[in-house]
């Protein structure tokens, strides 16, 4: 029963290690490792959302500025100060988590849908900061930064050995969020997202839980954002703007809210689809995914993880 | 010249006019929000996709649609029609399109959520608005269109102290008309009272024997309705593009936070000002005045959360 939700089951190891291995493999096998790469960022990112929505209940429609934002200071600390690449991913978590403190302030002091548009006003306001800032390039973005050494002594310009540290982040970021959810901290922000006055009258400081939340989520956003300058070499505008945001929800939606495998299969879906229009549709590509959206919402709330565990759950009731 | 804090005074009140005019905007366009809000309990993300219409199809009428080669992939149809309609006639037929636009919408897509979390609501629109903007990016490229300025009311009074532009006053009064009209057609009549009823309680309403799920498609044509009067009204004073609304729309939901959705006059009145103080900010500190109302969002949020108009729920 819901082994591909919870994850902890043994039929949910089975399944995490199989993906680990098809990981692994897949570069060996002509998939191209920076297209993989690309992808487990935005999954990360779609991990750290659904931290948010799927357990918290909270439907940020800004998160685009932690990632893009982390991306931009990430690529400002490898160009213009030298960092090595792991201080300077450190960097972009580090801004992401003080942007993640401010919004998240101001934002949990509304609830539901302003939760939604406080942090989309918020966020608007922060890419107006990263398009004016002197050192993020205006409209072209910072481009042509190069990977560096990690820790100073392997170099990440070749793309095998960037695909190892992409993957070992991502598993890490993956196991972080399982631990999270799981721990006694994880209970009550679900308890938040069902009932939050049953939240409160049980005693918790449900600000403080939700302001947590918000800045971990923002934080492993920027993680997500600063490794997508590695892997590309360059940051854009494009990372901060509000599609950006829209984006990370339809690969949450699309996936699985609530799931610990959706936000990843929603990520390659989407990442996928994007870079197959991109040569097939062109300029049809936002139309496209804004109708995929608009399907997802009608007809397909639960996404593909979400269907595949009801179905089982269907099946176990059966027999 | 008379300056104030060494601005030339003409300027100011200039500025001052620019920012009545974006606030009307604002006034009208978070109206509709908190008109459909209330009923629908959904926030509509299409709103500026909807403004976006408005503004087209007056360009389109003054442009002139000409229906005769209406080409659909390689086939070619000849409906045989011709539209040509002035800046008037658009202040008509936009309002008109877009309302008929939101009728579809809401009888297609948003009936089937009214029973789902309100997210789903604001999520919906979002797909819809990325839809609608796509397809103009697609068929008119992000270059901006001008719209003449109708003959009638180019140019500008005198009034002594200041040079108006007609137009801009025109805006502002038109606006006015329709923002009051709207608030007394709620706050003042029988239909407004059924509304206010069903924004309550729609299943008591329903029982009364009023066509509940009627209204909620008329409030839905009704605030799209306004946002492309909104867009109408506006071709002439901004260039039309195919994101013209969609940054428009995150400040008219700043607007909407600041104000609180639970009130007619609030959005009007909290419309205007920041349009208004948005005016003076671009005098004082131009880098400021493209985030000067989310400024006010964050501090109103940290000091009355419900917004100003807004009741604690």
């Amino acid at each position: 029963m819901g082994w591909l939700g919870q994850g902890t089951q043994r039929a949910g190891r089975i399944t995490w290690i199989v993906a680990l291995l098809a990981l692994i493999v897949a570069p060996f096998v002509g998939v191209y490792p920076i297209f993989i790469a690309q992808a487990l960022c935005f999954a990360i990112f779609a991990m750290a959302f659904n931290l948010l929505l799927g357990y918290t209940g909270l439907l940020s429609f800004g998160h685009a500025a932690f990632f893009g934002g982390a991306a931009y200071v990430t690529a400002w600390l490898l160009q213009s100060q030298h960092l090595t690449p792991e201080l300077a991913l450190l960097g972009g978590m580090a801004a992401a988590a003080v942007a993640g403190i401010v919004v998240g302030l101001i934002a949990i002091r509304r609830q539901g849908i302003y939760f939604a548009m406080v942090t989309l006003a918020l966020a608007y306001m922060l890419s107006f900061f990263f398009l004016e800032a002197p050192f993020t390039g205006g409209e072209n973005g910072l481009q042509g930064i190069e990977r560096g050494k990690l820790f100073g002594l392997i170099s990440l310009e070749s793309d095998m050995a960037l695909y190892w540290f992409v993957l070992a982040i991502f598993v890490a970021v993956f196991l972080l969020v399982l631990r999270i959810v799981h721990s006694p901290y994880g209970q009550v922000l679900k308890a938040i997202r069902e009932n939050e006055p049953r939240a409160i009258s049980l005693g918790y400081n449900i600000d403080r839980y939700k302001l947590l939340a918000f800045v971990l989520s923002a934080s492993l956003a920027g993680l997500g954002g600063a490794l997508k300058v590695l892997v590309l070499h360059l940051a854009t505008l494009q990372d901060v703007r509000w599609e950006q945001s829209g984006e990370v929800i339809l690969m949450t939606l699309l996936g699985g809210l609530g799931t610990f495998a959706g936000p990843v299969v929603g990520a390659f879906t989407v990442v996928g689809l994007q870079n197959y229009l991109s040569d097939t549709a062109g300029s049809w590509t936002i139309v496209i995914i804004g109708g995929i959206f608009v399907l997802c919402v009608v007809a397909f709330r639960k996404g593909f993880v979400g269907e595949l565990l009801a179905w089982q759950q269907r099946r176990a009731k059966k027999s | 010249m008379t300056e104030i804090f060494g601005v030339p005074f003409q300027a100011l009140l200039g500025q001052l006019m620019l920012g009545l005019v974006n606030g009307s905007f604002y006034a009208m366009l978070s109206l509709g929000l908190a008109v459909i809000f209330g009923l629908l309990g959904v926030v509509n993300f299409a709103h500026g996709a909807m403004y976006m219409l408005g503004a087209y199809v007056a360009w389109l009428g003054l442009d002139g649609v000409d229906l005769t080669h209406v080409q659909v992939g390689s086939q070619v149809w000849n409906l045989g029609i011709q539209f040509h309609f002035n800046f008037w006639a658009a202040l008509l037929i936009g309002p008109l399109v877009v309302g008929l636009v939101g009728i579809v919408v809401e009888k297609l897509l948003l009936k089937r959520l009214y029973k789902l979390d309100p997210l789903y609501g604001l999520l919906l629109t979002f797909g819809l608005a990325l839809m609608v903007q796509g397809l103009f990016l697609q068929h008119y490229g992000s270059s901006g269109q001008s719209y003449d300025t109708p003959e009638e009311l180019s140019g500008a009074i005198n009034l002594g102290f200041m040079i108006l532009p007609k137009y801009r006053g025109f805006v502002i009064g038109a606006s006015m008309v329709v923002c009051f009209g709207t608030w007394f057609l709620i706050e003042r009549t029988r239909l407004g009272a059924l509304l206010r009823a069903g924004t309550e309680n729609p299943s008591l309403v329903q029982a009364f024997g009023v066509n509940v799920p009627l209204m909620v498609t008329l409030t839905y044509a009704g605030g799209a309705a306004l946002a492309g009067l909104a867009g109408v009204l506006a071709a002439p004073v901004i260039q039309v593009t195919p994101l013209m609304g969609s940054n428009l729309i995150i400040v008219v939901f700043a607007v909407v936070v600041i104000g609180g959705m639970g009130s007619i006059i609030g959005s009007i009145i909290t419309g205007l000002v920041l349009g208004v103080l948005e005016g003076f900010t671009r005098v004082f500190w131009p880098e400021a005045s493209n985030v000067v109302v989310f400024f006010i969002m964050a501090i109103v949020l940290m000091i009355r959360p419900a917004g100003l108009f807004g009741k604690e729920k």
